[in-house]
């Protein structure tokens, strides 16, 4: 039984191939960690006015290779700081990948979705079955399946409670 | 069974006598490393874990580059919180403006990274250190967080792609263009999870100072990771820095790779990669009508003293183009006074360029350079993404040292034969 990841329901934002962190969160708004203020700053350069625009539970529909660049973990925390519930590409940069799992950010990867889905189209998704429905065409999509380390970390939260579980219990020999 | 470079140092560092891509395996670490915009968050990310001491504070790296010498206030206080807890937890390798630098030029300069080391690192152009035989990639906070309180990480062994380049440079030709060009015939995910291993008799007659800004783009194309298998060169660099040179792997002849990619370096010119990505590239001759405001020759990708070298000699006895600006950022205490003793300064300062204070500062926007709308640059550095440095209505074009001091003089993206 996986609880810490639900069924979500939420309206498409397209976004295309490519997107970087950089554009995500600008490095001159990286002087801080508090989420709520990355929120604020989600897009800014690309897309003034993306975070007022966000209803929580958006969720982003994007193409190849989105989170590329620079490590910032600021750049998932933005995002999630600003409403969106998970993202939806036919590919992801490989540390945005682990960081947007890390703080219990889901992603799905589906070719077919990132091409099909409209902006403003509304989606059922089932992250731990891998399903993505479009509410609005009608369409059924299967995401690549997440791998069973990564649902690993989802059953546990995070890789926060996974290490104080697992690493840092206190029967752990030092 | 046979193995490349990458997959020995992952299952040496895994304690197993074979790893295969696509496996998962939780490896050793010999280094974590931080910096002071990902070291805060790492830091908090470790308090919420419960972890009380970093898992050895030999062999963490804490290292304040990118908004230093403060730029603001927030970022004083983001060096504060690193330093306290560097001081809190006796971390050995804590470098602040003296004797630091950016830690991609200077993690390697002190010898601190070695040929088969696996090195993880909270910011992506961590994977830098594979020009040393190292395996070293880039993760997030979180991930770092988790290395600092167990010594350990997970990794997904991944699939090698081999480059060769074959034959001899052409004049003006570097490590940089050899990248720039890889990049643009691969694309910015045409590495995605991937090893990029480099290799053949150009690499092998390339110094370390080339292959460090090799390794340092290889994430520019996806990679997790891109390696230069290490050899004579390898070892007297390292002899040079360090009491221990390191465990030095090689790929086995028969090792599988996914993809070969075989290029002959003859045929390649000086190139520049145009907005908005590394993988726009052209050669040079191609994109000279571009007039341009500022020219920066500096970064974890070009900032060592070979790079100050090439863009010196270039400039020598020349004048920066009226309204050009030119930046010249030394990466380290070191680079800053070679460069100084070998006359470089004059050069630079009589050209009419401003020279910084080793910082990241205007590779990634954030002080020291910063472009305004409609502004154009050429820079030694890795990016050029939509606003990268600076306005997002502003352009950033990306060469090599060479190119960069020559189209400053120019006022024009251009080659040092022009002048």
């Amino acid at each position: 039984m996986r609880r810490s990841y639900v069924s979500i329901e939420g309206t498409a934002i397209r976004f295309g191939d490519n997107v970087d962190t950089d554009v995500i969160i600008p490095a001159r708004f990286l002087t801080t960690t508090d989420e709520s203020v990355l929120a604020r700053h989600c897009f800014e350069d690309a897309y003034p006015g993306f975070a007022n625009r966000i209803k929580a539970g958006d969720i982003i529909v994007a193409g190849a290779n989105f989170g590329c660049g620079s490590s910032r973990e600021h750049a998932p925390l933005a995002i999630k700081g600003a409403g969106i519930s998970c993202i939806i590409a036919s590919s992801f940069a490989r540390i945005f990948y682990r960081n947007a799992f890390n703080i219990g950010l889901p992603l799905l990867e589906s070719y077919e979705a990132a091409n099909a889905i409209r902006q403003g189209d509304r989606l059922f998704v089932d992250i731990e079955e891998g399903e993505i429905r479009n509410l609005t065409s009608g369409n059924v999509f299967r995401s690549a399946p997440i791998p069973s380390f990564m649902l690993d970390l989802i059953d546990e939260g995070g890789l926060v409670p996974y290490i104080r579980k697992r690493k840092l219990s206190p029967h752990r020999v030092v | 069974m046979p193995m490349t470079i990458t997959e020995k140092i992952l299952a040496d560092h895994a304690g197993k006598a074979c790893v295969t891509p696509g496996e998962i395996v939780e490896v050793k670490v010999d280094l974590a490393l931080a910096n002071d915009i990902t070291a805060p968050l790492a830091i908090k990310v470790f308090r919420e874990m419960g972890a009380d001491r970093v898992f050895d504070p030999s062999k963490v790296a804490l290292i304040q580059d990118h908004f230093v010498p403060n730029k603001d206030i927030e970022s004083a206080e983001q060096a504060r919180v690193m330093r306290e807890f560097a001081g809190e937890q006796g971390v050995v390798h804590f470098y602040e403006l003296g004797d630091s630098g950016i830690e991609h030029v200077l993690l390697p300069e002190k010898g601190l990274v070695l040929p088969g080391d696996l090195i993880i690192g909270a910011d992506s152009h961590t994977c830098t250190y594979g020009a040393l035989g190292a395996f070293s990639t880039g993760v997030g906070s979180t991930d770092l967080a988790g290395v600092l309180a167990t010594g350990e990480i997970w990794l997904k062994v991944p699939s090698t792609i081999k480059v060769v380049y074959q034959g001899q440079l052409r004049k003006w030709v570097q490590g940089k263009d050899l990248v720039l060009y890889t990049i643009g015939v691969l694309g910015v995910e045409g590495a995605r999870y991937r090893t990029l291993e480099f290799s053949g008799p150009a690499i092998q007659s390339l110094s370390m100072e080339g292959r460090l800004t090799m390794a340092n783009m290889a994430v520019e194309a996806g990679a997790k990771n891109g390696i230069v298998p290490p050899d004579e060169i390898t070892r007297a660099y390292v002899a040079e820095r360090s009491r221990r040179l390191g465990v030095f792997y090689g790929s086995d002849p028969d090792a599988e790779y996914e993809r070969v990619v075989t290029f002959h370096v003859e045929d390649i010119e000086p190139q520049v990669a145009c907005p908005h990505s590394p993988d726009n590239t052209k050669p040079v001759s191609e994109v000279r009508d571009v007039r341009i405001d500022q020219a920066f020759v500096g970064s974890c990708t070009n900032g060592r003293i070979e790079d100050l070298r090439s863009a010196a000699q270039v400039l020598t006895g020349r004048k920066v183009h009226e309204g050009v600006r030119l930046i010249v950022i030394p990466g380290s205490r070191d680079v800053y006074r070679k460069a100084l003793s070998e006359g470089l300064f004059d050069i630079f300062l009589d050209a009419g360029a401003v020279i910084g204070p080793p910082t990241c500062g205007p590779c990634l926007g954030g002080h020291m350079g910063v472009l305004a709308s409609g502004e154009k640059a050429v820079s030694t550095s890795n990016r050029n993404f939509v606003g990268r440095m600076g306005h997002p209505k502003s352009e950033v074009y990306l060469a090599n040292p060479a190119v960069a001091a020559a189209s400053a003089v120019l006022g024009r993206v251009g080659l040092p034969d022009e002048i």
